[in-house]
């Protein structure tokens, strides 16, 4: 339900491949949308917008911090400026400039936070960002989008130029699954389920949305029935979502591509040890840096495989009454 | 020209700088904390742009053809506020309310407490990317106005307003002119045993801004500056304003222990003193 029945028969396209169609979009939908780049317009996609609104696109080479305090300048004169780099430099190098120039001061500025994860693979663990979500989710305002592939990546694009105020877009350089269609629905902060089941609530975004269905394929077979939900906005974060998942359920797993701590499973976390604490299980980056590598090789190292989410799974499942 | 607080005479800028200056160390006084060297250096600038310069009008902050003026250095903010309520965008004596709780001068400048603000600033370095920012907002727009930034010296320790520098050097964004406030002092001491700035002025010129230097405290010569700058095509201007840290008050001047410091009721009595007698001298001579 609202992903693609056959897992397996899909086409893979990187997520920052739906951010450059959007922006794209975007830039035939309303001229205020600028796109300022750090001299990495190919790799961000970046290039396809330039290629068409030149005027609309805004080279600042290697400043990360200038790009975003002047975000904010354009913004207040009206603009809608879209910011790009790899999330280690973006918010990662410009964090005390996404706090004071953009959310404290409410500018109505747009984060592209690109190549996030250990699938940007042999670049290493220095452009491997797993530390992005928990800083920008920590920030007054903010709102913060994981897609699932490449689609979702597109639809989100819009959905944040169209909100008023601080977005962030996470985004990988590996090819992901594309297991969304364009009838998913998406809404910033209203969360969907891509399986039903009662045993145990699997509670993924970003390319872990892939793994988490994989996996409640996997179990399913054993006999374990997962229901799992995509909750592509860690901020605002559905929380009713996350309370029906919990009920139904009774015991969940998180998944990411990210630091467990502070992250995206810390943010459903927040929710449930308040409102429905249940037996919970992350999986995610257990608080080390990653490696050079292929991307299926770091998956399997750092836990963020389905076979880890089947193990999580059965481990929480030992713990549900 | 000024749309409303137009004043012309050098010497009534010079009373004017005179009230900043007496507002703004009651309102650190009253404070108990904040930052008063910078503040008292940078009076005259603020009242040659506040009162004769910058194109704004305190009755409409959001008109669209304003002059943009961008405080990068926060921490001066009681200069920019004694500077705006005398030019009526509030009242004088809400000066006194000055980082206190509930109230809308806070400690450091934030854009959505008080109409008027252009920026929110505190941590260094930042409001010259957003000037330029805006800057570049307005040729894009081909809007006519100038965006000034305010920033200290010691601020340019910092990295970031090097990118911004030679972002907009390479935009040549010409309607945006730096005020430097060259006072050589920063919290540790002098700038130049601090982290050395000099020559400064080729630092700007090497990084392709027209540069102006002034003593920042006459007022004749900041005027006259500020109208050499709005001249300046196909470049940004930086304006190294020479301007003496405490000025004005005799026992605060050239001390960087006043960075952060704030007056006590012994210390205001005598400072305002000496300037009653400056602002004596001011008006024999007018």
């Amino acid at each position: 339900m609202n992903v693609v029945d056959n897992l397996k028969d899909v086409q893979s396209l990187p997520t920052r491949d739906g951010l450059g169609r959007g922006l794209v979009k975007l830039g035939k939908e309303n001229d205020k949308v600028l796109a300022l780049c750090c001299d990495l317009a190919g790799s961000t996609r970046l290039d396809w917008f330039q290629k068409e609104y030149p005027d609309r696109f805004i080279e600042i080479g290697v400043q990360e911090q200038n790009m975003m305090s002047m975000a904010s300048g354009l913004a207040s004169e009206g603009f809608i400026p879209f910011v790009s780099s790899y999330a280690v430099f973006s918010p990662g190098r410009n964090w005390d400039q996404l706090r004071v120039s953009v959310c404290y001061s409410n500018a109505n500025v747009k984060v592209i936070a690109s190549h996030a994860g250990v699938t940007v693979g042999p670049d290493g663990a220095t452009h491997q960002a797993l530390e992005d979500i928990a800083i920008a989710r920590v920030l007054p305002r903010m709102t913060v989008i994981v897609p699932a592939d490449a689609i979702e990546a597109e639809k989100a694009t819009i959905a944040m130029a169209r909100m008023k105020g601080p977005a962030m877009i996470r985004l990988t350089r590996e090819k992901v699954p594309v297991i969304t269609t364009p009838d998913t629905p998406f809404e910033i902060g209203k969360a969907y389920t891509c399986r039903e089941g009662k045993d145990v609530a699997i509670i993924a975004n970003g390319p872990e949305l892939y793994h988490a269905l994989m996996a409640a394929e996997e179990l399913g077979k054993e006999g374990i029935s997962c229901k799992v939900v995509n909750v592509h906005t860690v901020k605002p974060i559905d929380r009713d979502a996350i309370i029906a998942a919990a009920k139904e359920c009774g015991a969940v797993v998180t998944a990411e591509e990210h630091q467990k701590m502070a992250g995206f499973g810390s943010a459903v976390a927040e929710v449930l040890v308040e409102e429905y604490p249940v037996p919970m299980k992350f999986v995610g980056v257990d608080d080390t840096f990653s490696e050079s590598g292929k991307p299926a090789e770091l998956l399997e190292k750092y836990g963020l495989s389905s076979p880890h989410i089947v193990a999580a799974v059965k481990d929480v499942l030992k713990r549900k009454s | 020209m000024n749309k409303v607080n137009n004043i012309s005479g050098v010497v009534d800028l010079k009373l004017m700088a005179n009230t900043l200056r007496q507002d703004i160390l009651k309102a650190l006084h009253e404070a108990g904390s904040g930052h008063a060297a910078g503040a008292l250096g940078m009076a005259d600038i603020f009242t040659a742009l506040y009162f004769n310069i910058a194109n704004i009008d305190p009755g409409d902050v959001s008109w669209s053809g304003r002059d943009r003026i961008v405080l990068s250095n926060g921490h001066i903010c009681p200069v920019l506020y004694a500077a705006m309520a005398h030019a009526g965008y509030f009242p004088v004596k809400e000066l006194m309310t000055l980082r206190k709780f509930g109230g809308r001068l806070h400690g450091h400048p934030h854009n959505e407490a008080l109409p008027g603000l252009e920026n929110s600033s505190g941590p260094l370095g930042q409001g010259i990317s957003i000037a330029a920012g805006m800057a570049l907002a307005a040729k894009m727009k081909s809007q006519e106005h100038t965006v000034y930034c305010l920033m200290g010296d010691g601020e340019i320790n910092e990295g970031q307003p090097w990118e911004a520098f030679m972002f907009s050097a390479a935009k040549k964004l010409d309607n945006l002119i730096v005020i430097i406030d060259r006072n050589y002092i920063q919290i540790d001491g002098n700038t130049e045993e601090v982290m050395p700035l000099d020559p400064l002025d080729k630092k700007f010129e090497a990084f392709n801004f027209h540069v102006i230097e002034i003593d920042g405290n006459d007022m004749a010569a900041v005027l006259s500056a500020l109208a050499d700058a709005k001249k300046v095509t196909g470049k940004p201007v930086c304006i190294i304003a020479n301007t003496v840290p405490g000025k004005g008050v005799s026992f605060m001047e050239r001390k960087h222990e006043w960075h952060g410091k704030v007056p006590d009721a012994g210390q205001l009595e005598k400072a305002l003193e000496e300037l009653d007698e400056e602002r004596a001298g001011l008006e024999g001579s007018a």
